[in-house]
């Protein structure tokens, strides 16, 4: 293994080159059943329950295509602009690997599915437009462990073990055309693109486009040219790049690794590499110089797919409302600006003020709790905001008490906490930790005269006709209240008790 | 007569009428196998067992008033390439030597249904790779002719069983030639149906776009029987056609060819043809014109590419079917002691378990696949498949039916062409085009070649979908020349 060598600082590495980029992007379809057969493709079985003759490659079992997989990469592809094929067929990729049972994996070579589309994401506000190369679909391998060796890789591992259940589910490949003229930008656009890809996945509903568990994987490809060049470098390929922020990383850690090579005169090798979470660099895997003859011919043992032009333009009617035209659409309903709906976006709180505005909540309120409160909370205990253990109709049982007057902002920062520690819904946080808003007036004037009486300064300002002074004797009464006081009209009493008029 | 001498139609009749039982037929072929099978070599394993107990049911099924198929309680020997989940499943490969399946193939479920009785497993050549069975890991059959020559090939063991007395049905799988040209040199029966009209799943595959399972029997009318037991369209295999099985029973009946227009393929003459198969197949073609069949001879000249283009297609798509047998799920392993990867006992365990056939035509298949070679190889093979397919398509403009001997020559001596793959591979020559275009095709007995007595066969090959042209022809070529012989070809071979 060699790990990388002396990385070139970015900024100094983007004056000397600029990258072009490339994405391949798998996603494990969410069928019910596998590509070839009817196993499931539940998540997390026992390793090896769900396989059958078929995806553990007995002896004369064939593949039957799953229709619906089929339909759901004709739906991306339409929501990726691209042309649909009229008539198309599953190629063999054939290559020896105990986790593939057949030592062959369905796919699809030079008749792909879906063809030449794009997609457009937004970055420092500015709308770069990706172009999709090809859309295909195959079948997913099984999934190997090596045990005993120090890198969790093949080499060096004591022994491997492979569970088929992955084995055959559907993996669509969505291939970008070289991403040139990013500049500066590239880690970004690399980000945006999988976050665009994978919202688009999650509205089409054909994904669950979970990362962590490998149903959105991407693969980085980077390559640079010196400045003022127009003839591309050689590229590298970096696999295992697990999460958004990883996408981001890798770009950018192979930007400056490579700068590193080009600036001391070196070559770069066309390789695979690998992306470490941990520490954010690369390590050499495969070469790609000598490449792997995969021998591809057209599957024999499928028919050719050939989807009616009626049935593409039926689902491209169906299609959902794409996210980005969503998002333009929310914001002109919400009135924010273009920087607060990309901080929501950014944040993933655009579902979350959706739902909650579908409660009846006012959307600059429904933002300033999610945004504001809640958006800190999360990203004190790093938790993804979805995931706080907090519903939107519990925002809009809080906004509408605060409404009421029966809680002010600093009573409802305590509802929400309580909520977030699993005390139970508002109203039971409200009752259990008595934060209603002291509403009885003579507890008020029974505080005020207390409070009164302590602050004689404050008082003698007051009826001097200073009477910004009464703030620091509403802030008593609210210290004296443990903030359960209603601020306005505590300081309406104190005004009419001192004979002034507010 | 005894029960293994009867024809599968007579037994079961007599099975129906409640004169045997299926027990007594299976007991009295069983008693045939123990007595001929140590010299024909026809089956690679025998379930006496499990064959009772098939026919102990059916006897119940029938005994309760059941309503059961023509053939329920008539034996059949099956060729080792079908999964069975009570017998082991080889392909006469050492790779998976006492592999036993967790899975009925859609055909053996078909038989069982039919209240067919499964004798055991037949021999064949190494993944149906072969026209002698010599290539089987487990040794070669003998013809039940001249036990010191060859069944036929790659489902020799089927044939022999057939025509030994052994079972009165078997099945077979023909990728080049593998049921006809086995049927014609054993003097047999045999019928390659329309590609897709018989599943393939749980057949072992060797190249899938090419494999058909079909029947075996001593006379037409069985052969359709059983063709109509186990065919029709299967969810379980994507290639396998919708659409209703050919009327071929009822075409097997009837055996009427007047008016019907036959085209003779110039093509399949001349070099190479032993004298004594052309003369038998041009009295077969008189006999054709003398029953009111209007002969004409055209040309199909693609038909010369054909074995070629099938010695590209065939191995290409083999080379990626037996990637599978890697010795990691099941079947042989060999080197696994711990100390080597994966990769290595993947490649001693394909070392030690395939045969020198398997691996000159994986090698020929991965070469014909290569960047670089597919467009010129493959490529070019898929081209000449097409023409093949325009050929036949041409031919059925003017005609009904085209024939041709089935094999250019009678049965050779075992060993004769074992060290010389091209003289084996020229046994199929007449047989591929229909498998390379995907047509129906038959080959039935049509005599003795004069200078060795040895059995010759008349193939007739009709259109896709057009299985019931081979039976009708087929049936009114048998009743003919069983009129003029006096019975079957078959009484001629020598008693075992």
């Amino acid at each position: 293994m060699t790990t990388t060598r002396t990385a070139m600082p970015y900024d100094e590495a983007l004056e000397r080159f600029e990258p072009v980029l490339g994405l391949e992007t798998h996603v494990e379809l969410g069928t019910a059943s596998k590509m070839f057969c009817g196993c499931p493709t539940a998540f997390g079985a026992p390793p090896n329950t769900h396989v059958c003759p078929v995806c553990l490659a007995l002896p004369g079992a064939l593949p039957v295509a799953n229709d619906k997989a089929i339909e759901s990469t004709i739906r991306i592809g339409l929501a990726l602009n691209c042309t649909i094929a009229e008539w198309c067929r599953m190629a063999r990729k054939n290559y020896f690997y105990p986790d593939m049972p057949k030592n062959y994996q369905i796919s699809q070579y030079d008749e792909p599915l879906c063809t030449d589309g794009y997609l457009d994401v937004e970055v420092d506000g500015k709308t770069v437009r990706i172009e999709i190369e090809r859309v295909h679909l195959e079948e997913d391998t099984g999934k190997s462990t090596h045990v005993g060796g120090a890198t969790g890789r093949i080499q060096g591992a004591d022994y491997s073990i492979v569970d088929y259940n992955r084995a055959g589910i559907p993996l669509v490949e969505i291939v970008t055309k070289p991403v040139p003229g990013t500049d500066r930008l590239a880690p970004e656009v690399a980000k945006a693109y999988v976050t665009e890809l994978r919202e688009l996945m999650r509205a089409l509903g054909v994904s669950d486009v979970r990362m962590e568990e490998g149903s959105l994987r991407c693969d980085v490809n980077v390559s640079l040219m010196p400045r003022g060049s127009s003839e591309w470098g050689t590229r590298t390929e970096t696999k295992n790049v697990n999460s958004l922020r990883s996408v981001e990383r890798a770009v950018r850690g192979e930007i400056e690794r490579q700068a590193a090579i080009l600036a001391d005169g070196g070559r770069i090798v066309q390789e695979t590499r690998h992306f470490h979470e941990d520490t954010g660099v690369t390590t050499s895997g495969r070469s790609k110089e000598e490449a792997q003859d995969y021998r591809y011919f057209p599957e024999p043992d499928l028919l050719p797919i050939a989807p009616s032009p009626e049935w593409v333009e039926e689902l491209r009617a169906g299609l959902p409302e794409l996210p980005s035209l969503r998002r333009r659409r929310l914001q002109d309903e919400w009135g924010v600006s273009d920087l607060d709906m990309a901080a929501m976006h950014n944040a993933g709180a655009i579902e979350l003020v959706e739902a909650t505005v579908g409660q009846g909540v006012p959307a600059a309120d429904a933002r300033k709790w999610w945004m504001g409160e809640l958006a800190r909370r999360a990203n004190e205990s790093g938790t993804p905001l979805a995931e706080l253990p907090i519903t939107p109709e519990q925002i809009a049982r809080v906004v509408e008490l605060v409404a009421s007057g029966a809680l002010n902002d600093k009573l409802a920062r305590q509802v929400l906490e309580g909520v977030l520690a699993g005390e139970g819904t508002p109203d039971e946080v409200v009752e259990a930790r008595g934060l209603r808003i002291v509403s009885d007036e003579g507890e008020l004037s029974s505080i005020i005269d207390q409070v009164l009486a302590a602050n004689a300064d404050a008082v003698e300002k007051v009826r001097s006709g200073k009477i910004a002074a009464a703030g620091a004797l509403v802030g008593g009464v609210m210290k004296a209240s443990r903030g359960k006081a209603d601020a306005a009209r505590a300081r309406e009493l104190i005004l009419e008790k001192l004979g002034v008029s507010g | 007569m005894s029960l293994t001498g009867k024809t599968a139609a007579e037994l079961g009749a007599l099975l129906a009428a409640g004169e045997v039982s299926a027990v007594e037929v299976a007991q009295a072929h069983l008693d045939r196998i123990a007595e001929v099978d140590g010299r024909v070599h026809a089956f690679l394993h025998v379930g006496a067992e499990s064959a009772l107990e098939q026919a102990r049911s059916v006897d119940a099924r029938r005994a309760a008033g059941e309503e059961l198929g023509p053939l329920a309680g008539v034996p059949i020997a099956h060729k080792d390439v079908f999964t069975t989940v009570d017998m082991p499943t080889t392909a006469g490969s050492k790779i998976l030597e006492g592999y036993r399946p967790p899975y009925d193939a859609t055909v053996t479920t078909r038989l069982r249904e039919a209240g067919l009785v499964i004798l055991g497993k037949t021999n064949l050549d190494e993944f149906a790779m072969g026209s002698s069975t010599e290539n089987s890991a487990y040794g070669p059959t003998c013809n039940p002719w001249d036990l010191g020559r060859i069944p036929g090939g790659s489902s020799g063991g089927s044939s022999a069983a057939v025509a030994s007395y052994q079972a009165p049905l078997s099945t077979g799988t023909d990728t080049g030639g593998s049921i006809r040209q086995p049927a014609a040199v054993t003097g047999i029966v045999g019928m390659k149906p329309t590609y897709g009209g018989s599943s393939r799943y749980g057949l072992i595959a060797f190249a899938s776009s090419l494999d058909t399972p079909g029947p075996f029997a001593r006379n037409v009318l069985d052969a359709a029987l059983l063709h109509e037991a186990f065919s029709g369209h299967d969810v379980m295999d994507s290639t396998s056609i919708h659409a209703a099985v050919p009327p071929v029973v009822e075409a097997a009946r009837q055996g009427d060819i007047a008016g019907l227009r036959v085209g003779v393929v110039k093509e399949f003459a001349g070099e190479g043809y032993q004298r004594g198969v052309l003369a038998r197949f041009q009295e077969a073609v008189d006999l054709l014109e003398s029953l009111g069949a209007k002969v004409v001879e055209l040309s199909c000249p693609s038909f010369t590419y054909a074995l070629p283009a099938y010695y590209l297609i065939a191995p290409s798509e083999a080379s990626s079917n037996l990637a599978r047998f890697d010795g990691m799920r099941y079947g042989l392993r060999v080197g696994d002691d711990g100390t080597r990867s994966a990769e290595e006992v993947m490649a001693l365990t394909r070392a030690a378990g395939f045969g020198p056939e398997v691996k000159r035509r994986i090698m020929l298949g991965t070469y014909a696949l290569s960047s670089g070679y597919y467009d010129a190889y493959y490529g070019s093979a898929q081209k000449v498949r097409t023409l093949i397919a325009r050929d036949f398509e041409a031919a059925f403009h003017q005609v009904d039916v085209l024939v041709s001997p089935t094999t250019p020559t009678t049965a050779f001596p075992i060993g004769e062409r074992a060290d010389d793959p091209m003289a084996m591979y020229l046994a199929d020559l007449c047989t591929i085009p229909a498998n390379l275009a995907g047509n129906a095709a038959i080959s039935v007995p049509c005599g003795l070649a004069d200078e060795d007595g040895l059995p010759v066969g008349l193939q007739i090959m009709a259109p896709v979908l057009g299985d019931d042209r081979c039976y009708r022809v087929g049936a009114a070529v048998e009743k003919a020349l069983r009129d003029r012989w006096g019975g079957p070809l078959l009484k001629e071979a020598p008693a075992l």
